[in-house]
């Protein structure tokens, strides 16, 4: 029973404390200041720009979240598979900040190797919001 | 010392044995009264379910833990390894190059699930199949793969290569969830075993 409570009251605080976020919050997050200006083309060029690994293997964001982004991708890896990434088919994504902030740091790492700029991130979310 | 003794004046007297033979039975029948004694303190029924929930491995019972493991692979139960393996894989450190992946987590995530890891971790599991790791392992060994604890691999060293390595819809034994059709009930005895492509296992 208090593996229950336990669980309630996490799933509980989940809810009060990730407050949803849309697409607006999300540009105005990487562009406090406003200086910037986002770019769905460029962020396409990026999405589909190839990248090496230390071993010589291409490593690509469709690598993983695959080139139909309303179908589900998969792991490179394991093979876990990955929800789709197209909001259109799937209501959860970028609806919260903690998630986006987290898969865009590991995310870019993995594929070019260092952490993505706020440009960078912001075209690329101009890119998939369009999906 | 005690014991020589003992068998020395065994071989000389067979009424010494007998008598030995009694402060044994007495002594088993004194340890057995302990362990029933024991078990009617938890009650009836909570022993005989206990026996039968304690014979895998403990299921994972923390939602965070499930949502950030599981994002990628399949979220080994904590009662695989001892704390000290947990504790070197699960550091800021470590996790920004986990087998090859980037996995950081956010200091509060990492603290939550490392405190999870280490409190349920196999050297403090009453579950079979933890017992066994611990036992297989030497004192303060902390693999950082459950795939090197020797438990494990002598628990596979049957498997012919072209069913797991090479068999394309499992490629490693790190996979769990691949064969063990219930490993996240925590279930890993043979006859939950299904090898894709292959079908049931036994030994």
């Amino acid at each position: 029973m208090k593996k229950y409570v336990g669980l309630i009251v996490v799933i509980g605080l989940g809810c009060v404390s990730y407050a949803q976020a849309n697409m607006d919050d999300l540009y105005k997050y990487y562009n406090p200041q406003g200086e910037l200006t986002f770019d769905a083309e460029r962020g396409k060029t990026l999405w589909y720009k190839k990248h090496l690994d230390k071993k010589g293997k291409e490593r690509v964001c469709t690598t993983c979240h695959g080139e139909d982004l309303s179908k589900p991708g998969k792991h490179a890896k394991t093979g876990k598979v990955i929800d789709p990434l197209a909001a259109s088919v799937n209501k959860e994504r970028f609806t919260e900040l903690k998630k986006v902030k987290k898969w865009f740091k590991r995310n870019c790492k993995w594929v070019l190797g260092r952490e993505c700029t706020a440009q960078e991130k912001g075209d690329i979310l101009k890119y998939l919001s369009q999906f | 010392m005690t014991f020589l003794s003992i068998s020395h004046n065994f071989n000389q007297d067979g009424v010494i044995m007998k008598k030995i033979s009694v402060v044994f039975i007495l002594m088993l029948s004194v340890s057995l009264g302990n362990v029933s004694a024991l078990h009617a303190e938890e009650g009836f029924a909570s022993w005989l379910f206990s026996v039968e929930r304690k014979k895998g491995v403990e299921p994972v019972a923390d939602a965070m833990y499930n949502e950030e493991c599981s994002a990628c692979h399949f979220p080994y139960q904590p009662g695989w390894l001892p704390e000290g393996s947990w504790r070197k894989l699960i550091s800021a450190s470590a996790l920004e190059d986990h087998f090859g992946e980037n996995a950081e987590l956010d200091e509060q995530t990492q603290q939550h699930i490392i405190t999870f890891l280490a409190v349920n971790s196999a050297d403090k599991s009453h579950y079979k199949r933890s017992k066994k790791i611990m036992a297989s392992l030497k004192q303060d060994q902390a693999p950082t793969r459950i795939t090197q604890v020797p438990y494990i691999i002598k628990k596979h060293d049957e498997i012919p290569e072209k069913l797991i390595t090479k068999n394309e819809k499992v490629k490693s034994l790190s996979y769990c969830e691949k064969c063990h059709t219930k490993a996240e009930k925590g279930v890993f005895d043979d006859d939950s075993v299904f090898i894709p492509g292959h079908g049931s296992w036994s030994d």
